[in-house]
């Protein structure tokens, strides 16, 4: 019997999520035993068209990182789904757009303008932006182009399973790899990963407050923190309580309140609406100058609430235009 | 009928309402619109979907088209959510897949545009169609109730009402902050229409309540805290120590008068201050319990110290072999249980130095309502003899001012219902007493009730003088001869047209009656709500005029609302009978709209724990996980809303079921 088939491909992404495969350390020989792996753009040499060629669901798995930023990325994301039995979403960036997905606060054509000509490291005196073509010595060549929105990748294809995480941890991907080796999969849409929330696994979580009372709220690098509390009792944003466990606390364990980078339980629809919900009902203050002096500490609410989960949420863009 | 649940058969109804709903939405049109939606079998408008045709017609139709799932359009759910669910069930439908839309309240009454409130209608029945679908089968959950009830408030309305649930065989807890019951009625001499003596008809009552088995009366004593839920109140008493045991003290009265103060010397707060009382003391001779009292404010043997100590104990001395005064009494606090509670905490009087031109406290010979209630009064300071502050003058006239602090933006605006007939009942008594003229000074006369405007015909047969007119000020500053030494009261008399001033020995301001000021921390202790005036607020003016929203907590008497002693006793009635429909059904049916906490995925973070009102929400430490009281749960929702991860859940208003209403109603173009 050969060997199963896998992919790893990435989008719009850094490329940590890469480095988590490799993070596996000495299990990822395990794992490069159990397998072939057809495609894995930042390691190997690949052509698409040899993906091309390949029958339909004739790939195992493809573990895909990354957002859909561009035509190019919605274009792989459509092969690889044509290809493959499974198609995973890997990555903050897969399953919720991420980091990039923050982009959706502004036009394309505004993000664009800043970058090629009024960022001040730029100098771009013709003030030439990106191109979808262009000609050299009679030859034509076709380049991508930014679509206008941020897309997580269920928002373009069909996803089969979710592995959460900025990026993924090597346990939580061992997981997912694991299942789909044994054939332990569990119901197609899972997010791969604990169902409960954060503090469940936070080794702050005893020294929760039972009255909460937020007067105002500061940034971590404001004060001097007290390493075992609670980040919530000392006035820090910390999203643990609306953020899915399995990461161990990486962060509140490295002394850094948590980010939201696993994104919300399968019971919440939107993380960000859900976290907010919570911190103000827990203000002290209860009329409205109070409570807007309260929020007023809270610099950049949508990345702070929205950092990986933007491009999913049910807050409309600014601009209402086509994907 | 709900074999095949897999298949959601919708039945839809939409009411006219009479005319209510039908003069403003098309209900045919919204019944056919419906009609065409997925899932739904059946849709008819109807007259009157409340009537007894109507909710067989629901029984008939889950019968006859196999329907599982019922959506009513008509008025607010607070009114017939219950009977329809009735309907349902009455048709073998769980009563809990069933959802009411609400387009009168909400539609037909608050528009203008016929078509635009049709198309409304529709959305909203949309939505109800769209969540109906995803309900869940629920079932109420049956609490015992607590057979014991609270009365907080010892005045003719606690009284009554203790009474009347005592009578029953109900054991009634009566808490009185004051030493004795019988509130503002004990300080009345007589009673409007009737004139019957206030004494005569009270007493009796209180020394019932003071006597009878299934009454434990909790003189000189505040409720403190309050938590649980219908028919299971957990409540603790604080009683204030009287310096006197109340199980040794036979109310012979002998440490009063072996009291070291020869002469009494302190203000009598029972007598409006008009007399004076000692250090030890019984409020007034018909005080029930018939205990005494030590002020520790003014007893010389709380002031002991090396340069005064002239008490000698007489006090203790009398008492003798009872060995009642307990000097070392200290404040202890009471837990008792109870199922329902009556809260009757009365009113106080509107203070006339808000008023500063009627002169109150300026000049001597300006009397409160209250104070000349104890002038005229057997018992009071005088015996009843009618005289000034200076013990000895009989006044020859008198003017009664009516509306102090009453149907006045100023100060208070409602009419505070009681005035113009005690203020007419004083004018007789006064006349009776002294003979003098007597003037009323009045914005309208208002006296319905029964034998009140025949009350009013006596006074005016009598010779009593009524001048139309709001007062404009009272003063001693005379312009003739025949004012001087007396009150001159300036008013526009209405009716005859000009500023008239009218010299009289006594002034008498007929104050009105308002909220207690701390009305508001016992609206909080109990969890109940309040109008904007500060009266406590009933759950419906007619349907439910002596519940709150707090199930299982009535309210009778003043602190509702201004109102006189035979609508005060009616209510007490009324409230002790909601209790005894509860304690006597044995059980409550709790509205399974409750919250829930999913045990396995709380985190334990805590979000949830400050925010429940109804404190049903505790912290397993060891587990690490917040769990919810369900007897306990109101279905407010907060908790959901606050549950960062989603893991606390609400019957009848899961994500699924409130997302489907959302998209159901957005999907209605």
């Amino acid at each position: 019997m050969s060997k199963p088939k896998v992919a790893f491909y990435w989008c719009a992404s850094c490329g940590g999520c890469e480095e988590t495969v490799v993070d596996l350390a000495e299990d990822i020989l395990g794992v490069v035993a159990a397998v072939d792996i057809v495609l894995w753009p930042v390691a190997m040499d690949f052509k698409y068209k040899s993906i091309e060629d390949m029958p339909d669901k004739s790939i195992t798995a493809t573990l895909l990182n990354g957002a859909i930023r561009s035509t190019e990325q919605e274009e792989m994301a459509r092969l690889l789904r044509r290809k493959s039995q499974f198609l995973l979403a890997y990555g903050s960036c897969a399953v919720s757009g991420g980091i990039p997905g923050m982009a959706n606060q502004f036009p394309r054509e505004q993000i664009l303008k800043f970058n090629y000509e009024e960022c001040p490291t730029m100098v771009n005196e013709k003030k030439v932006h990106p191109q979808v073509s262009c000609s050299d010595e009679g030859h034509t060549l076709k380049l991508p182009q930014l679509h206008n929105v941020v897309r997580s990748l269920d928002q373009v294809v069909d996803v089969d399973y979710y592995v959460p995480g900025c990026p993924p941890t090597p346990k939580i991907t061992k997981a997912a790899v694991t299942a789909l080796l044994e054939g332990k999969l569990p119901p197609k849409g899972s997010v791969i990963g604990p169902d409960a929330a954060l503090c469940e696994e936070c080794p702050r979580k005893a020294s929760k407050p039972s009255v909460w009372d937020y007067t105002q709220f500061v940034r971590p690098h404001h004060k001097l923190l007290d390493p075992e509390k609670c980040f919530l009792a000392q006035n820090v944003i910390c999203m643990g309580p609306s953020t899915r466990a399995g990461c161990e606390g990486a962060c509140t364990t490295g002394g850094m309140p948590c980010t939201g980078c696993f994104g919300p339980t399968s019971r919440v629809t939107d993380q960000g609406a859900k976290m907010m919900s919570s911190l103000c009902s827990n203000i002290l203050a209860k009329d409205e100058e109070g409570i807007n002096k309260t929020l007023d500490t809270i610099p950049d609410p949508i990345g702070t609430f929205y950092r990986y989960g933007l491009a999913k949420s049910i807050l409309r863009r600014k601009v209402n235009l086509p994907a | 009928m709900e074999m095949n649940q897999k298949e959601i058969r919708i039945g839809f109804y939409v009411c006219h309402c009479g005319s209510n709903i039908a003069a403003m939405v098309d209900c045919p049109d919204v019944a056919k619109y419906v009609g065409t939606l997925p899932n739904v079998v059946l849709s008819r408008d109807y007259k009157y979907m409340c009537s007894d045709p109507g909710q067989e017609l629901i029984a008939k139709d889950i019968a006859e088209h196999k329907l599982n799932r019922i959506v009513v359009a008509s008025c607010s759910p607070l009114l017939h959510e219950h009977t329809f669910r009735g309907a349902v069930e009455a048709g073998g439908v769980n009563p809990f897949f069933f959802h009411m839309v609400n387009i009168r309240e909400h539609d037909s009454w608050v528009h203008t545009d016929r078509k635009e409130a049709t198309e409304k209608a529709k959305g909203l029945s949309q939505a109800a169609i769209a969540r109906v679908a995803k309900h869940k089968k629920l079932e109420q959950k049956k609490v015992p109730i607590h057979p014991d009830v609270l009365v907080v408030g010892g005045g003719i309305a606690g009284i009554h009402a203790a009474m009347t649930l005592a009578n029953a065989g109900k054991k009634v807890y009566l808490v009185e902050r004051e030493p004795s019951i019988g509130g503002h009625m004990a300080k009345f001499d007589k009673t409007f229409p009737t004139l019957d003596c206030a004494a005569c008809i009270l007493t009796p009552k209180m020394s019932a309540v003071g006597s009878h088995p299934n009454i434990t009366l909790l003189s000189y004593s505040e409720v403190t805290k309050m938590s649980g839920y219908v028919g299971n109140y957990d409540v603790t008493v604080k009683r204030k120590p009287r310096y006197i045991n109340e199980d040794l003290c036979t109310g012979c009265q002998d440490c009063i008068s072996h009291c070291v103060f020869k002469e009494p010397k302190f203000a009598d707060e029972f007598n409006e201050n008009l007399s004076k009382r000692r250090p030890v003391y019984i409020p007034f001779p018909q005080a029930t319990p018939q205990v005494v009292l030590i002020d520790p404010e003014v007893c010389l043997n709380f002031k002991r110290s090396v340069l005064t100590d002239k008490c000698k104990k007489t006090c203790v001395e009398a008492c003798g072999e009872k060995k009642a005064i307990d000097f070392t009494q200290k404040e202890t606090l009471l837990d008792i249980k109870v199922g329902t509670i009556i809260v009757s905490t009365g009113f106080q009087t509107f203070d006339a130095k808000r008023i500063p031109q009627y002169g109150y406290g300026k000049y001597p010979g300006v009397y409160t309502a209250l104070e000349i209630e104890r002038l005229v009064n057997t018992s009071g300071p005088t015996g009843g003899h009618v005289v000034l502050r200076d013990g000895k003058t009989e006044p020859k006239s008198i003017g009664i001012i009516h509306c102090v602090g009453s149907r006045d933006k100023k100060t208070n605006r409602w009419c505070s219902r009681v005035c113009c007939m005690y203020s007419m009942k004083l004018a007789h008594l006064l006349k009776e007493h002294t003979g003098a003229e007597v003037y009323n000074f009045y914005i309208d006369m208002r006296t319905p009730g029964k034998g009140y405007e025949e009350f009013y015909d006596k006074l005016l047969e009598e010779g009593n003088h009524f001048i139309r007119g709001r007062v404009g000020e009272v003063t001693d500053w005379a312009f003739t001869k025949e004012e001087e030494g007396k009150l001159v009261i300036r008013v526009e008399d209405t009716l005859a047209g000009y500023v008239r001033r009218i010299p009289v020995d006594m002034v008498v301001l007929a104050t009105g009656i308002e909220p207690h000021s701390d009305s508001n921390d016992v609206r909080r202790l109990f969890n109940m709500s309040c109008g904007s005036e500060g009266f406590f607020l009933e759950r419906h003016p007619k349907l439910a005029p002596v519940n709150t929203f707090n199930d299982g907590i009535y309210i009778a008497g003043c602190c509702q609302g201004p109102r006189d002693i035979p609508d005060t006793v009616a209510q007490a009635g009324a409230a002790a009978a909601e209790c005894m429909a509860l304690i006597d059904k044995g059980h409550i049916e709790q509205e399974p709209n409750t919250a829930f906490v999913l045990a396995d995925e709380c985190c334990g973070c805590k979000s949830c724990l400050p925010l429940c009102p109804y404190t049903a929400i505790t912290f397993d430490e060891a587990l690490g996980k917040a769990s919810i009281n369900e007897a306990l749960c109101k279905g407010c929702g907060t908790c959901v809303a606050a549950c960062p991860s989603g893991s606390i859940v609400q019957n009848l208003f899961d994500d699924e079921e409130i997302f489907s209403e959302i998209k159901g109603v957005l999907a209605y173009e």
